[in-house]
C-alpha cells in the first residue's frame, strides 16, 4: 500500500546541510501496524512529514514514496491535497498547538468532510458527532461549539485523532501521539488507537521514541538512528532477541518492572552530527561493541540489521 | 463583556483625574506664564488680568474650580491667549479638521498596510516582500516631518497638482497630503507587523494541521491564518491611532490645516495653559477610548481572551 | 600503546571535520551572536557609515572655514544666487537663510543629534528596563502602580513635557537630553517586565532563591544577563526614535536654543525656505539624517537577526 524507497531528506540551514534521513526504505500493507522508533533527531518525524508532503521549505528530498502506485514526492499540490486526510491521515505530536485556537471544534472537524466529500454542514456535523463518539469524547453534542482551549490535553488529542478519522483514511501516521500527555492518559490514547484500528481496519505507522508504547500495538518495528534504519524486526523478536547494539542499548534503558534489581543503563554519548552524509556506522562512536572497521565502513541493512559485527559477538 | 466594559470605563475616571491634577500642577508650577512678556505689565494691570482669569486664588482652589466646571457644565474655561475665545471654541473648531484627515489617514494605513503585509508574507522573499521591506526602510528614513516637505516639493512646487497647505472646508485636495504624510510610516509598520505575524502563523503547527487536511491554500489563509495573523496588528493599532492623533501636531503645523495640533503648538508658545490642558484631556480621552475599543475587538476575535473577560 | 578505537577516532581528521561545525554551534550565545552580526554585510557596512558620521561630528570642525554662529555679511541679500555650496568662499555646504555657514552648522547639528540619541536612548531604555524588571519580579502593588503610571504617562502628549521643562530649566543640550530621558522612561518597560515575569518562574531562579540569594542579587546577577539581549535589541530601536523625537520637537520650535542647532532644526529651516529655491539648505541636513537613520536601521536589524535568530 505504502512503499518508501531509498528516502533521503536533507535540510539547508545557516550552518550547512543537515542530513536528517539517509536511505530509508520500508513498506506498510493494508491494516498493518508498524512502528518507527528512535530518539529525537533520528529523522522519524521527518519521514511522516515527507509522506504528507509537509516538509519545511528548506528540505531536499530524494527517493520514492509510493502510495498505491503513485509517487507522492512527484505529485502536484492538487493531487497531494486529494491524498491528504482522505487517504492518509496524520496525528501530530502536540495536541495543544496543532488545533487552531481561533476556530470551534465543530468547524475544524466538519471542514474536512465538507471539502473532501462535498457534505452539507448538517451531514458533516452528524459525521463529526459520530467520530467524536468513536474517540470517546463525552457529551460530544454540547461540546461541538467549544474552542480547543476549553478541553484538557487528553481530550484535545482525542479531537486530533477524530480529525484524522473524519474521512476514514486507509493509513494513519501517528507522530508521537502520546508524548505530550500524562502517563494514564497515554495508555487510554494507545488503547483508543488500537480500537480505532480494529473498528476501521486502518493501517497505522506509529512514530515514537518509547519502546514501551510499541509493545502490544505494532507487529513490526523499525529502529532508526542518525537517520538510518538500524534494525527492522517483528516486535516480539525485537524484544526477545535484539540484534543491534543500539536496540540493545534502548531496551536496557527501559525500566523492567518484573526485576527491579535490573539496573537501568543509559547509552553513553549524544546523537551524531548530521552535517555530513554518514561515512561510517552513525552509532559507532557510542557503541560498546564497535571495532576499528565500524568507524570507517557504512553497514548495509541485511537480514533486518545494519551492523558489521555478528550477532553472537555482541555484548 | 458588558461588565468588563463598564469596569474599564469606571477605571478611566480616576485615571483622568490623576492626569488632570498632574498636568495642572506641572504647568502652573513652571516659571513664567501666559501673561509674562518681554515688556512686563504694570503690577496693577497684571493683578487685574490675573483676577479676571481667577488666577489670583490658591492653586488648589483653581484646580477645584476647573474640575467642577468640566464635570458640571463641560466647560474647559477661557483661553488665556486668544481673547474672547473659550477652550471649548478652540477644540470645536480644530478637532473636526484633525479628525477628518486623521480618519482618512487611518483608512490609508489599514487598507494599504494590511494587504501589503499579507502579500509580502505569502510571497516570502519575492518581489512584493522586497518592495515592502523597501517601503519600511523608506518610512523609517522619511518620518512625516521629512516626508511632508518632500510631498510639497513634488506635488505642489514641481507638478502643481495639490495645494501645499490650508484646509478650505476639507475639500479632498486639501486632505490628501496631510493624510499621506501622517500615515505613511504607520502604514509601513502595519505592513511589517502583519507580514511578521502572518509568517509566524503560517509556520505554526495548526496551519500544518490545516495543510494536512488537504484544504486548498486559499481556505487555509482566509479561514485559518487571517484572524490570528491580524491580532498583533490589532493590538498595535490602538497606540497607532493615538500616535496618529498626537503626531498630527506636526502635520497641522506644516500644512496649516487649522487642526488642534496648531492650537497645541500655539498654546505651547504662548503658555496658554488652559488650551494645553484642555487638549491634553482630549488626547487622553481619545487614548483611553481607542485602547478600550481595541481591547474589546481583540476579545471579540480571540475566544481565550473572551473567556478570560467573562 | 593501546589506543582504543574510540580514542583513535577522536584524534582522526574525519572526526575534526565532522565535529567542527557542531563546535561552532555550541559556542556561547554572545560569541555566536557576534559571528552572526559580522556575517551581516549590511549591518557591518552600516557600523562603518555610522562611525564615519561620528568622526564627522567630532572632527568636521577642523575643516570648517567659518564658525557655526558667524554671519557672512557678504552673503546677505544674495543668498539665493550665491549662497549655494562653493569651494571658493569656504561655505562647503552653502549658507543658511541668515548667512551662516551651513557646513559648520551641520557638523554642530550632527553632534547634537548623535549625542542626544546615544545618551538619551540607552539611558531611558535602562531606566525603563530596571523599572520593568522590578515590577515584573515583585508583581502585586508595585506592578500595578508602575503600570498605572505608564498608562497615564502615555496619555499625555509629550510636547507638554518639553514646554514645561524648558520653562523651568531652559533649552540647553543637557536639559534636552534630560527631558528626552524623562519622556521616554516608558521605552523598554513592558518588554522587560514581560521577560522577567516569564523568567522568574524558571528553575534557576528557584535554585538561586533556595541558596538564600537576595532578590537584588537574583535580579541583577541572574535575570539581567538573560534579558540583556532584549534590552540590546530594544535600545537599537529606541536610539533612532529618540533622534527622531529630538528632530521633531526642534522642527516644531521647542527644541534646542539658537545658535546651537540640531539636524531637526536644520531640516525645519531648510523646509521653510525651500519655496525660495535654496534647496541645499534642506538637502544637506536631510542627507545626514537619512544616513544616520539608514545605518541605525540596518544595525538594529542586524542585531535583531544576530540575537534572535529564530525570529527569521
Amino acid at each position: 500500500m505504502l512503499s518508501v524507497r531509498n528516502l533521503h531528506i536533507r535540510f539547508r540551514t545557516g550552518d550547512g546541510m543537515v542530513h536528517a534521513v539517509n536511505d530509508v526504505s520500508f513498506d506498510v500493507g493494508a491494516s498493518q501496524h508498524i512502528a518507527l522508533v528512535g530518539e529525537s533527531g533520528s529523522g522519524k518525524s521527518q519521514i511522516a512529514l515527507a509522506i504528507m508532503g509537509l516538509l519545511a521549505k528548506n528540505a531536499e528530498v530524494d527517493g520514492e514514496i509510493l502510495w498505491n502506485g503513485q509517487d507522492l514526492l512527484a505529485a502536484s499540490q492538487r493531487d497531494m491535497n486529494r491524498v491528504r486526510a482522505r487517504e492518509i491521515g496524520i496525528i501530530f505530536q502536540d495536541p495543544m498547538s496543532s488545533l487552531n485556537p481561533y476556530m470551534t471544534i465543530e468547524r475544524q472537524l466538519t471542514e474536512i468532510v465538507e471539502h473532501h466529500q462535498g457534505m452539507s454542514r448538517r451531514d458533516a456535523r452528524a459525521r463529526a458527532l459520530e467520530v467524536m463518539d468513536a474517540v470517546r469524547i463525552p457529551d460530544a453534542k454540547a461540546r461541538l461549539r467549544a474552542y480547543p482551549h476549553e478541553f484538557s490535553g487528553g481530550m484535545r488529542q482525542r479531537i486530533v485523532i477524530a480529525m484524522a478519522l473524519m474521512c476514514r483514511p486507509e493509513l494513519i501516521l501517528a507522530d508521537e501521539p502520546t508524548t505530550a500527555l500524562d502517563v494514564t492518559v497515554q495508555a487510554q490514547i494507545m488503547q483508543l488507537l488500537a480500537d480505532v484500528q480494529q473498528d476501521f481496519g486502518t493501517s497505522v505507522v506509529l512514530i515514537t521514541h518509547d519502546l514501551g508504547v510499541v509493545a502490544g500495538f505494532c507487529e513490526e518495528v523499525l529502529v532508526l538512528y542518525g537517520g538510518r534504519i538500524m534494525e527492522e524486526a517483528v516486535t516480539t523478536k525485537l524484544f526477545d532477541k535484539p540484534a543491534h547494539p543500539y536496540t540493545r542499548g534502548l531496551l536496557r534503558a527501559v525500566p523492567n518492572i518484573e526485576d527491579p534489581s535490573d539496573a537501568l543503563t543509559a547509552i553513553p554519548g549524544s546523537p551524531p552530527s548530521q552535517h555530513r552524509f554518514p561515512q561510517a556506522c552513525p552509532f559507532a562512536p557510542r557503541c560498546v561493541d564497535a571495532v576499528d572497521t565500524c568507524h570507517d565502513t557504512l553497514p548495509a541493512l541485511q537480514k533486518g540489521r545494519a551492523c558489521l559485527r555478528p550477532v553472537e559477538e555482541l555484548t | 463583556m458588558l461588565n468588563y466594559t463598564l469596569r474599564r470605563l469606571l477605571m478611566v475616571l480616576p485615571t483622568l483625574l490623576i492626569l488632570v491634577i498632574f498636568a495642572f500642577y506641572l504647568m502652573r508650577l513652571a516659571p513664567g506664564g501666559p501673561f509674562t512678556s518681554e515688556r512686563p505689565l504694570p503690577p496693577a494691570v497684571m493683578a487685574n488680568v490675573l483676577e479676571r482669569y481667577g488666577m489670583d486664588e490658591p492653586l488648589h482652589v483653581q484646580l477645584w474650580t476647573y474640575v467642577r466646571n468640566i464635570v458640571c457644565c463641560f466647560d474647559f474655561g477661557p483661553s488665556f491667549s486668544q481673547k474672547d475665545r473659550t477652550v471649548n471654541d478652540v477644540i470645536a473648531q480644530g478637532f473636526p479638521v484633525t479628525l477628518t484627515y486623521g480618519f482618512w489617514s487611518a483608512v490609508f494605513v489599514l487598507v494599504l498596510g494590511i494587504p501589503l503585509g499579507i502579500i509580502a508574507a505569502l510571497r516570502h522573499n519575492g518581489f512584493w516582500d522586497y518592495t515592502m521591506t523597501g517601503l519600511a526602510i523608506f518610512s523609517q528614513i522619511f518620518p512625516n516631518f521629512v516626508l511632508a516637505p518632500l510631498l510639497v516639493l513634488l506635488f505642489t512646487l514641481s507638478w502643481g497638482l495639490l495645494p501645499g497647505g490650508g484646509w478650505n472646508g476639507g475639500q479632498w485636495q486639501y486632505v490628501v497630503m496631510p493624510a499621506i504624510a501622517l500615515g505613511t510610516s504607520y502604514m509601513a509598520s502595519v505592513a511589517r507587523l502583519t507580514r511578521g505575524s502572518m509568517l509566524e502563523v503560517l509556520n505554526s503547527p495548526y496551519i500544518r494541521t490545516a495543510r494536512a487536511k488537504g484544504l486548498p491554500e486559499r481556505t487555509i489563509i482566509l479561514r485559518h491564518a487571517l484572524k490570528p495573523a491580524l491580532l498583533p496588528t490589532l493590538t498595535y493599532m490602538g497606540p497607532v491611532f493615538v500616535y496618529m492623533i498626537t503626531g498630527s501636531v506636526f502635520v497641522d503645523v506644516f500644512f496649516s490645516t487649522g487642526g488642534i495640533g496648531q492650537d497645541f503648538i500655539n498654546g505651547a508658545y504662548s503658555r496658554d495653559y488652559s488650551v494645553l490642558l484642555g487638549l491634553a484631556i482630549l488626547y487622553a480621552v481619545l487614548t483611553f477610548a481607542l485602547t478600550l475599543m481595541v481591547d474589546l475587538l481583540y476579545a471579540w476575535i480571540d475566544p481565550k481572551v473572551r473567556a478570560g473577560l467573562a | 600503546m593501546i589506543l582504543s578505537a574510540a580514542r583513535r577516532r577522536l584524534q582522526s581528521r574525519a572526526f575534526a571535520e565532522e565535529r567542527a561545525p557542531e563546535m561552532i554551534a555550541s559556542r556561547s550565545f554572545w560569541a555566536d551572536a557576534g559571528r552572526r552580526f559580522l556575517n551581516n554585510r549590511m549591518a557591518v557596512f552600516s557600523v562603518g557609515m555610522l562611525s564615519l558620521l561620528i568622526l564627522f561630528s567630532i572632527f568636521g570642525n577642523l575643516f570648517a572655514r567659518w564658525s557655526y554662529e558667524e554671519i557672512d555679511w557678504n552673503m546677505l541679500g544674495r543668498i539665493k544666487e550665491d549662497g549655494g555650496p562653493s569651494l571658493e568662499n569656504g561655505h562647503w555646504f552653502g549658507v543658511d537663510e541668515l548667512g551662516r555657514d551651513l557646513y559648520a552648522r551641520v557638523v554642530q547639528g550632527t553632534r547634537t543629534s548623535l549625542l542626544v540619541g546615544f545618551i538619551a536612548g540607552p539611558v531611558s531604555v535602562l531606566l525603563g528596563a530596571t523599572l520593568g524588571a522590578l515590577a515584573g519580579y515583585y508583581g502585586g502593588r508595585l506592578d500595578r502602580t508602575v503600570l498605572a503610571a505608564y498608562t497615564i504617562w502615555l496619555a499625555i502628549p509629550y510636547i507638554i513635557f518639553f514646554v514645561v521643562w524648558q520653562a523651568f530649566f531652559g533649552r540647553s543640550m543637557s536639559q534636552m537630553i534630560l527631558v528626552i530621558i524623562l519622556v521616554n522612561w516608558t521605552a523598554g518597560l513592558l518588554i522587560v517586565r514581560g521577560q522577567v515575569m516569564m523568567l522568574k518562574n524558571r528553575e534557576f531562579v528557584d535554585a538561586a532563591r533556595m541558596l538564600g540569594m537576595s532578590d537584588f542579587k537574583i535580579i541583577f546577577r541572574h535575570l539581567a544577563p538573560n534579558v540583556l539581549w532584549v534590552v540590546v535589541i530594544y535600545t537599537s530601536i529606541v536610539i533612532p526614535e529618540v533622534i527622531m523625537m529630538e528632530s521633531l520637537v526642534s522642527f516644531l520650535g521647542v527644541g534646542i536654543q539658537e545658535p546651537n542647532t540640531s539636524i531637526g532644526a536644520l531640516l525645519s529651516q531648510g523646509a521653510s525656505t525651500m519655496t525660495f529655491g535654496t534647496l541645499w539648505q534642506l538637502g544637506f541636513p536631510a542627507a545626514i539624517f537619512v544616513i544616520a537613520q539608514v545605518s541605525l536601521f540596518y544595525i538594529g536589524d542586524g542585531l535583531r537577526d544576530a540575537l534572535d535568530p529564530k525570529d527569521r
